[in-house]
């Protein structure tokens, strides 16, 4: 049973991982605008231009 | 004709406005003026026109603009603007109110289609915020800021302005609190599992070692999350208070010292789940609480109101001048639509001063050459030049703002619920805290001591501490979404508290600018036709509100066009002589007239009848007269008296009180203040922005609320206004709910002391009762709130 002893600093250790990981985003900004992408995403791109501009 | 009325109800491309005319017509696109053509014409050079195909008529309507950014090239001032500046790149954002749909955002990320030397724009769409890096060597920040204009975004640029102080809010590190206990608190759920179901003998080895690790989880929950409270619960015994933060500290701190000892000493498994759930659990109660509405703010003054720079002629030369070097003596230019920063005498030109905002009188008021003009007012019509009399700070408008009440610390709030109730269940806690332990202390002093940690633990006011930021915020979206924005939480226990109600007369219970014209007469359409080319060469206010009355109407020749300040117009149109104005110009005698502004109008000497102005009233106003069963309601305006009739229906006669000046309106407060009054005062305009400090609940009525609205606790969007009655009924319901669920927390924490009080508290039970009442308090005030507000119709 010695081996819970590993399991368990193993998945201490991966839990610090993921908390470290969330704070890096916390602070680099990740999660200040939580809305502005989702609006992103659903414009078309470029390249879709009006027939009349079609030159491009 | 069937074809010009058929254009006539079609929309601007660009804007979706009505459109009055087909002259301005590019590419089968019609617009209702040069502005709307101008930016579509950019978008199309520049092939952005998908602008148009992501949403119907996105733009903003272009006819009234005044395009003025040269004191954009003053170093002073773009020293303040910018957040960022190397000898390449320049950072910058601006708030642009007009962002509000899915172009809006892809139009201003394409900032670099039209001009190469904008390096990087992302909007943040809540906040209306774009953000830019931009070499400023290629680009000026003014050339920015046009380009930004020309394509329909011009940036709400002013002293105080919103974007910069949101930035500068202390970060207290909110989220990362709740993630580091939230982290230790799942640990440790685990770890304890293993205690609570039991370890047989050959296991008895990990007790040891679980004890450790969640003592170790326990350590960053105490120093790191929990670390507020013991500050806060400091500070506030410094200053004598007891307040909920202190039964919490000492919660917090018993929890761990017992942990620890009884983990070290082998003889429990100690409390460390109830330790990190408790932190979690109030961590995110406060991170409820804290609403925060970016678009909104609630502390503007003056400064916001004024423009940032003001063009000063010196030596014949115009230059901008930022507002702060603005000194007396100084001459000033300003022009159409622009406000005078301070008091100043009229030097040149016809002003024409929109007061509505500084004094709540409706009408633009007329100035002579010599006038003294107070700071604030709105000049509409032509270029006017004015001598500075004295300074910014100390014009008769600003000075307001000197006054005591916005100096000295708000101390007319009362306390609320939560603060008054914790000092005494602290007292009560402490009480049976002490009386368990000297019970017991007699015979068996470790029993003793037991009971005395865990009647701290189990009465711990967690849920207590609770019930108030969850009813609170549920509410608070209640009433955000009824267009109605608090400025915090305690706002709602302070709107149940209210028995008087105070109001503004000129743009809270009016609509702003546009008046119900109606005329009284009858006209033929060559009639309507002559008038109309009449008051179209007026710029007066009433000729314009004549105009639009009229619609669009054919031009014909005008010759005699004389217009008498203050009087009225006369001219010959085609073969009619006209003559529109007031009594005095018609009849050659004055009459005072209650009731409605009336412009009458006479032609060839014959007199036709008049147009009558109406004050148009907010709707739902009619509610307003049942609130006086259980309020006091006072009229407060800086209007003359001339509607007092018509109000009659609302307002006793004798609350209603007219030309007042802030001052005066302010001091009003004050007075029923004194007689024990909880007032609420709803006003818009900066006349009003004493009053609304000085009240117990100052809320600004606004059409838009990113306009500039007065420093106010809450503020209201006048679509809402009808549902008043209904806001003040859900905020006693929410008062009542937070009642209710401080009494099923006291509940759980009785049932908890007859455990504790024996000194035999196991953490097995500790660790139940603390999530279950969380988890009662946190259902019942939200569905209790849902409810409440299905009740009202407010859902």
């Amino acid at each position: 049973m010695s081996i819970i002893y590993f399991l368990i600093g193993c998945s201490v250790l991966m839990a610090l991982v993921f908390l470290g990981a969330f704070f890096w985003a916390q602070k680099s900004g990740q999660n200040d605008d939580l809305y502005t992408p989702s609006m992103r995403i659903l414009l078309d791109d470029e390249d879709e231009l009006p027939s009349r501009t079609d030159k491009k | 004709m069937t074809a010009h009325t058929l254009l006539e109800k079609e929309t601007c491309y660009h804007c979706g406005d009505e459109r009055h005319t087909d002259e301005y017509q590019i590419d089968d696109k019609h617009f209702c003026c040069q502005g709307c053509q101008t930016v579509y014409q950019v978008l199309a050079q520049n092939q952005l026109c998908s602008y148009y195909n992501f949403n119907a008529h996105p733009g903003e309507t272009r006819k009234r603009s005044d395009k003025r950014f040269e004191y954009l090239s003053e170093p002073t001032i773009i020293k303040d603007l910018i957040d960022y500046r190397d000898e390449q790149i320049t950072v910058v954002s601006f708030y642009i109110p007009h962002i509000h749909c899915s172009s809006c955002l892809w139009l201003l990320e394409q900032l670099n289609k039209l001009n190469p030397a904008v390096h990087y724009c992302r909007v943040d769409f809540l906040k209306k915020q774009l953000s830019m890096r931009f070499d400023h060597r290629k680009l000026s920040l003014q050339g920015l800021v046009e380009l930004l204009y020309d394509i329909g975004y011009e940036p709400l640029i002013s002293l105080q302005d919103v974007i910069k102080k949101n930035n500068s809010s202390p970060k207290d590190n909110l989220v990362q609190k709740i993630a580091v206990a939230g982290f230790c608190f799942g640990n440790v759920m685990l770890l304890s599992f293993p205690e609570y179901f039991g370890l047989t003998a050959f296991e008895q080895n990990f007790k040891h070692f679980f004890g450790w690790l969640n003592v170790a989880f326990g350590v960053p929950v105490v120093v790191y999350s929990g670390w507020g409270y013991f500050t806060s619960a400091y500070q506030n015994l410094r200053n004598k208070v007891l307040n909920i933060d202190f039964p919490l500290a000492l919660g917090i701190a018993v929890l761990f010292i017992r942990t620890a000892v009884e983990v070290a000493t082998g003889t429990g498994a100690g409390f460390a789940d109830t330790l990190c759930g408790l932190v979690f659990f109030l961590l995110v109660g406060k991170f409820v609480q804290q609403k925060t509405y970016h678009h909104i703010s609630f502390e503007r003054d003056y400064r916001s109101f004024f423009p940032v720079a003001v063009q000063v002629v010196k030596n014949g030369v115009e230059k901008p001048l930022p507002l702060a070097q603005l000194q007396t003596g100084h001459r000033m230019v300003v022009r159409n639509n622009e406000i005078i920063p301070a008091d100043a005498i009229l030097l040149k030109g016809e002003a024409m001063i929109d007061l509505s905002f500084v004094t709540g009188e409706a009408i633009p008021v007329h100035k002579t050459l010599g006038e003294v003009i107070y700071a604030g007012g709105r000049q509409t019509g032509q270029a006017i030049e004015l001598e500075v009399i004295k300074p910014v700070s100390q014009s008769y408008l600003t000075q307001l703002w000197n006054n005591e009440a916005f100096t000295a610390k708000q101390d007319n709030r009362v306390r609320t619920f939560n603060e008054e109730v914790s000092k005494h269940f602290t007292i009560i806690l402490l009480a049976i805290a002490i009386g368990s332990l000297l019970f017991w202390a007699l015979e068996d002093l470790p029993r003793g001591i037991a009971a005395f940690t865990a009647v701290l633990i189990v009465a711990c006011p967690c849920a207590l501490a609770l019930s108030t930021p969850f009813t609170m915020s549920a509410a608070l979206s209640v009433f955000d979404k009824n267009l109605f924005y608090l400025k915090n939480t305690a706002v709602v226990e302070q709107m149940a508290r209210i028995d008087t109600i105070v109001m503004d007369k000129t743009g809270t219970i009016t609509i702003g600018n546009s008046s119900n014209i109606q005329f009284n007469g009858v006209l033929s359409a060559h009639q309507q036709q002559l008038i109309w080319n009449t008051c179209s060469n007026s710029n007066h206010p009433l000729s314009r509100m004549i105009c639009s009355y009229l619609g669009n109407q054919k031009p014909l020749p005008i010759s005699n066009y004389n217009e008498l300040a203050g009087k009225g117009i006369e001219a010959n149109v085609d073969d009619d002589q006209m003559i529109i104005g007031s009594a005095d110009m018609i009849f050659g005698y004055s009459t005072k007239i209650t009731g409605a502004t009336r412009v009458h109008v006479s032609q060839n000497g014959l007199y036709l009848g008049y147009f009558a102005f109406h004050h148009q009233y907010r709707e739902g106003m009619d509610n307003i007269p049942k609130l006086s069963d259980n309020y006091d309601m006072y009229l407060l305006s800086g209007d003359q008296d001339h509607e007092a009739t018509e109000l009659v229906k609302y307002f006793r006669p004798d609350a209603m009180h007219f030309e007042q000046l802030p001052q005066q309106k302010m001091d009003l407060i004050s007075d029923l203040q004194h007689q024990q009054k909880k007032v609420m005062m709803l006003g818009d305009g900066l006349n009003d922005a004493g009053a609304l400090k000085q009240s117990d609940l100052g809320v600004a009525v606004t059409d838009n609320v990113n306009n500039f609205t007065p420093g106010s606790d809450a503020i209201l969007d006048g679509r809402s206004f009808s549902k008043l009655p209904q806001f003040l009924r859900f905020a006693k319901d929410t008062v009542k709910i937070i009642h209710i669920s401080f009494l099923i927390s006291l509940t759980y924490n009785v049932i908890g002391l007859t455990y504790a009080v024996t000194g035999q508290l196991s953490p097995l039970t500790a660790a139940v009762l603390m999530p279950l009442s969380t988890a009662t308090i946190i259902s019942f005030t939200s569905l209790a709130t849902h409810f409440a507000a299905r009740k009202r119709r407010l859902a």
